[in-house]
């Protein structure tokens, strides 16, 4: 028998889809924005990439041994009594799977938005605003998940983990880096100039502070508390508490909806914007 | 291949493309020709299904772009007046990422690089990254980008703006052979040489309207005469003189510099000028080109709002 080396070509790639529902959105190849991304960073500074990392740990280092040696142990209505570095853990655990999806779902958003005119020559391929969208949220997602592995991998040796279930807090980190990419993405691609952005940062100080990570909520005033809860940050910190303490209960599902709300809604309106900016 | 009737788009209140009609047929290489502002990039980017149509229709190969936009972006080759390269990737990176934009696989995409690089003479730059490239290698590199699906329909928005003469020439020919295969053309360029060498046919655009159409040939005879003769009396005199030449061709145009007669025989023309007893400082017999045609529809001042 003959083989015969014949390629598809890039119009049967694309009929293959035809007609299904879609089909002027999506093309089934967000791998393609994220094989993208892997080349860059290869070429680009790697040490850039894995920076935003250690600033947690130096959180952890700072305040929960040494503050912690001044504190003692925490206790929140409901948790376990813990040292006060296996308290922060996760929360900063939390806080580094937001670092890795916003940095690249913001920042690096922005420049391919408004300097590389990168979306132009990606929309202008076979390629929909779907798989664009879900490309560059799902590079960001690898990146959050990079800095909550690496954290975790930083925190295990120190003692901090106590649980088994901590393994969950990887998928969960996943979760969360997924919710806050996405959202971070549909911001930014609403975002007209760099001022915008500042003040996106600017607010995500606060939240890093007063969500929770440091001291138990229950410190608070019930309003403020109820306020806090809406916060997505003090959902990924509650969620990854549970898993890292092994106490699960069904607040987790709670949270995993919160996010799953975050994915959907981001990813709709990254792509709807996507298409009206750049289909225009 | 593609048909567009009636063809308009809106910026808000601005109408930048006025309900414009045109086809293109397979093998056939058309351009679109116009000043600055006459609509010719965004009717491209109405054809290359990047921007939705405000009003009128489109078809290309039968699809409506505005709703089947990546199977329509499959049949295409873009090249954007605007460069988009991925500043943060290397000359063979850009073209094989692009390439898994549309799917294509490793084992296709592979030695198409290599065919890509060597189309536009980058080889020597194939693992230097986009930015240390001079502009017209960087505009090199976009069309062999554009090439990478092989497409049936290759866009061109101004392709050769920026490249030498000898990188002109070599992507002439080029573009020559790729029609030779079939592939279909449509080109915007400023230079009229360009237009003559490369269209079969094209349209003159000017805000947002089509002008005329034609073939290079048919629109010369249509609208300029077989010939010009320019004469240059002096910046002072030149149009005194004009006043004094009436009758002689089919048109005059006085400018500041020289004044333009379209006649069909120039030698004669001027003997009937040197007859008249005005004897130009300087004087140049021409066939007449395009660049006749496109002045006199679209005028020589700048229309910029
Ligand atoms: N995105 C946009 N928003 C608003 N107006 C636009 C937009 N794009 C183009 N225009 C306007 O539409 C008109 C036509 O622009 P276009 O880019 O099609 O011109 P062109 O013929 O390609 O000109 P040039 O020869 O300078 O490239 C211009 O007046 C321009 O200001
Ligand atoms: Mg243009």
């Amino acid at each position: 028998m003959i083989t015969q080396l014949v390629f598809a070509s890039a119009v049967e790639i694309a009929e293959r889809r035809s007609g299904r529902r879609g089909a002027s959105v999506y093309a089934g190849r967000p791998w393609a924005l994220i094989q993208r991304n892997l080349f860059a960073l290869r070429t680009s500074n790697a040490l850039v990439f894995f920076s935003g990392f250690v600033e947690p740990v130096f959180y952890l280092l700072a305040f929960g041994f040494g503050l912690g040696n001044v504190i003692g142990s925490v206790h929140e209505a409901g948790g376990p009594r813990v040292s006060y570095a296996a308290f922060i853990a996760p929360a900063l655990l939390a806080t580094s799977a937001m670092n890795g999806a916003l940095a690249d779902s913001t920042w690096n958003v922005f420049f391919k938005m408004h300097y590389a005119k990168f979306y132009n020559a990606v929309m202008s391929t076979s390629l929909g605003a779907l798989d664009t969208a879900l490309g560059e949220i799902g590079w960001a997602v690898i990146r959050g998940l990079a800095y909550a592995i690496g954290f975790l991998a930083v925190v295990s040796p120190l003692g901090l983990v106590h649980s088994w279930w901590a393994l969950l807090a990887i998928p969960a980190a996943g979760i969360v880096a997924f919710g806050f990419a996405a959202a971070g993405m549909a911001i930014t691609s609403y975002l007209t100039s760099h001022q915008q952005l500042n003040w996106v940062n600017f607010l995500l100080l606060p939240m890093f502070l007063f969500s929770g990570a440091f001291f138990p909520l229950d410190r608070y005033p019930w309003f403020a508390q109820q306020v806090i809860h809406a916060l997505p940050l003090w959902q990924a910190i509650a969620m990854l508490r549970s898993l890292m303490f092994g106490e699960l209960d069904i607040a987790l599902l709670g949270h995993v909806a919160y996010f799953a709300v975050f994915i959907v809604v981001g990813v709709t309106f990254t792509t709807r914007r996507l298409n009206a900016l750049f289909l225009r | 291949m593609i048909r567009a009737s009636g063809l308009t788009k809106r910026y808000g209140e601005f109408t930048a493309v006025a309900g414009i009609d045109f086809a293109v047929a397979r093998g056939e290489s058309f351009g679109l020709l116009g000043p600055n502002g006459a609509g010719k990039s965004t009717t491209m980017r109405m054809i290359s299904a990047t921007t939705l149509r405000s009003g009128g229709d489109l078809r290309i190969l039968d699809r409506d772009p505005d709703t089947h936009g990546p199977e329509v972006r499959a049949h295409l080759g873009v090249v954007p007046q605007e460069g988009n390269l991925d500043t943060e990737l290397t000359c063979a990176e850009n073209l094989y990422v692009y390439g898994r934009y549309f799917g294509l696989s490793r084992r296709f995409l592979r030695p198409k690089v290599d065919e890509l690089l060597a189309f536009a003479q980058l080889e020597d730059k194939r693992d230097v990254k986009v930015d240390a490239l001079s502009g017209g290698m960087k505009r090199r590199l976009t069309i062999a980008r554009g090439l990478v699906n092989e497409p049936e329909i290759l866009l061109l928005d101004e392709p050769t703006t920026g490249l030498d003469p000898q990188a002109r020439h070599i992507l002439w020919d080029r573009l020559f052979r790729l029609k030779e295969q079939g592939v279909t053309l449509v080109v915007t360029t400023h230079y009229m040489d360009e237009a003559e060498q490369l269209c079969d046919r094209l349209i003159v655009m000017d805000r947002g309207r089509i002008m005329a159409e034609g073939s290079p040939q048919t629109l010369i005879s249509e609208y300029s005469s077989r010939e010009v003769l320019e004469l240059r009396y002096g910046t002072g005199r030149n149009a005194e003189v004009a006043a004094q030449l009436e009758g002689i061709g089919q048109r005059m145009e006085a400018l500041p510099d020289r004044l333009l007669l379209y006649v069909d025989d120039g030698e004669a023309a001027l003997e009937a000028v040197v007859g008249r007893g005005f004897h130009p400082i300087a004087s140049l017999v021409r066939r007449s080109s395009l660049e006749d045609v496109f002045l006199r529809l679209t005028g020589r001042s700048l229309v910029d709002e």
